[in-house]
């Protein structure tokens, strides 16, 4: 019984994710907690991380293999700095509906650009850069950074919108460049 | 005159000399130039001291640019008299400046 319970309500779960589609953060209603707060933010640096890994294999374009370069390196030492956190507070980062609907959107999206070449990839690479770092500044601002109840993991947070901003913009001048 | 009297009038004379190149410390922490604005002399030398775990540079438009890695130290002798708004290319959200003068 209990098993079929659960999986009516992943099911339920999936269903609501796939409604969600495009902008899986701003339908977080509810305030997640700290160890939810984690897991987002990892995950979306993960995602970036996955993300750059497939441009500098795919893409032959200086510009968009050095931008891709830059996010490998950031995002990584951000969610060193985050992992170096949670162990230090003792918080086990908790998977939640958010992490799961921007695993899953960024899924669709890898699947997209894997299908793309040349100039095309680069354009719908750096363009996705631009908004998923947008949506992601966003989340930050307006939903994780005012949650955050411990203040080194707010602090972090605010590191990486600023981190994150930076990248909105290198990524806004690397669009140019290509057009 | 003796060889030590020589000593004593280069010491005098290098001593009075009128301007010592200075080094200049910037430090960047959770990406901010501190302080953002600098004022300097050509000759003296501007040192990035980069406290975070992110790479940054030091970046005037068309013009000389400084890597500044990771929790490390990097640096610039100035050696020509502009006013320049620099920023960092990893993160453009940075900004600072800089003016040199004539010593």
């Amino acid at each position: 019984m209990s098993i079929r319970y659960t999986a009516a309500r992943h099911t339920a779960a999936l269903a609501a994710l796939l409604l969600l589609g495009t902008a899986p953060l701003a339908q977080a209603a509810d305030k997640p907690t700290d160890p939810q707060i984690a897991h987002i933010a990892y995950t979306a640096g993960v995602i970036d991380v996955e993300a750059a890994k497939l441009a500098i294999e795919k893409s032959k374009t200086k510009e968009v293999v050095d931008f891709a370069n830059d996010m490998l390196r950031d995002h990584e030492a951000v969610n060193v700095q985050a992992l170096d956190l949670v162990k230090k507070l003792n918080v086990t980062p908790e998977d939640n509906a958010t992490s799961q609907a921007l695993t899953t959107a960024a899924a669709e999206e890898r699947a997209k650009l894997a299908k793309l070449d040349g100039a095309a990839f680069d354009k719908a690479y750096v363009d996705n850069e631009v908004a998923y770092h947008k949506q992601v500044n966003g989340a930050l601002e307006t939903l994780l950074i005012p949650s955050a109840q411990n203040a080194e993991l707010k602090s972090l947070l605010e590191t990486g919108l600023k981190i994150f901003q930076g990248h909105e913009q290198h990524a806004e001048h690397v669009a140019g460049m290509l057009k | 005159m003796s060889k030590r009297h020589l000593w004593i009038v280069m010491a005098l004379v290098f001593g009075t000399a009128p301007v010592q190149a200075e080094t200049i410390q910037v430090t960047i922490d959770k990406l901010v130039f501190s302080p953002a604005s600098v004022e300097a002399k050509v000759g003296d030398t501007i040192e990035w001291v980069n406290k975070d775990a992110f790479a940054h540079t030091a970046t005037v438009k068309g013009s000389w640019e400084v890597m500044i890695p990771p929790k490390a130290t990097a640096s610039l002798t100035l050696k020509t008299a502009e006013a320049v708004d620099y920023f960092c290319r990893f993160h453009p959200n940075m900004k600072g400046q800089l003016t040199v003068t004539a010593p």
